[in-house]
């Protein structure tokens, strides 16, 4: 089954978008554990777009979510028509450095590498694609 | 997310509860910058935390660089789903865990 949900690129939506995606994962019978790592790999590729996709001029996003009850899996797709942005691009964060050194950029975008099973990125017809899939049976280890 | 301040010890110790997300964080970063917060270290209970982001992560970092001087920071009691984010990114090498 696909849903789908188009909102401002604002990060005052985020609860629509959890609402969202909390909504399609219903009668799912997932784990609690393995709906948190969603929800956190969610909430960081929405903020990412919001706040960087369309600068202060704001933009829409489009969602849609597809759940696979029998498999326990979903997949869920973000597209912006910002700038093209691969996050899968950049360098992930050095993850060793001693507190004083740290910074908190690319964190986020790392948080979702190692919360999802796949995440891809596509630039189609102009629209930032990105996809993350995850099965909810299980939780990713790391 | 619920905040509750008390003390132990001269220390004073900080209950979260609930999600440590893009939304809460600025809560949580503004009620340890208000003041109240002394100079013999602070702890961060995170018994009743469910979720924390790296918008929540942000805050707790620059809350342990803020306490350096005084009297240190210490993140205790951490759930599991807490704790993997911690040691996913490397805070859980950097910070003071108990």
């Amino acid at each position: 089954m696909t849903r789908r949900i188009e909102v401002n690129s604002t990060a005052d939506a985020l609860d629509d978008v959890m609402a969202f995606v909390d909504g399609s994962l219903k009668g799912m019978d997932a784990s609690r554990k393995s709906v948190l790592q969603l929800e956190l790999a969610v909430e960081e590729i929405f903020v990412n777009i919001a706040n960087y996709a369309y600068h202060t001029e704001g933009g829409k996003v489009w969602i849609s979510c597809d759940v696979d009850a029998e498999d326990r899996s979903v997949a869920i797709t973000f597209m912006d028509t910002g700038p093209e942005f691969d996050p899968l691009a950049a360098p992930d964060p050095d993850v060793t450095l001693p507190a004083d050194q740290r910074r908190i950029g690319g964190l986020g975008i790392f948080l979702v590498k190692t919360n999802v099973d796949n995440m891809s990125y596509k630039r189609i017809d102009g629209y930032n694609v990105l996809t993350i899939e995850k099965n909810l049976a299980r939780y990713t280890q790391r | 997310m619920e905040i509750k301040d008390t003390e132990e010890e001269g220390k004073t110790v900080v209950y979260l509860s609930g999600r440590l997300d893009t939304k809460t964080a600025p809560e949580l970063e503004a009620h340890i910058k208000a003041g109240g917060i002394g100079d013999n270290g602070l702890i961060l209970d995170l018994s009743d935390l469910e979720y924390v982001s790296s918008a929540g992560l942000r805050v707790i970092l620059a809350t342990h660089k803020m306490m350096v001087n005084r009297g240190g920071f210490i993140l205790r009691n951490a759930q599991d789903t807490v704790m993997e984010v911690l040691n996913a990114t490397g805070f859980a090498d950097v910070l003071n865990i108990q």
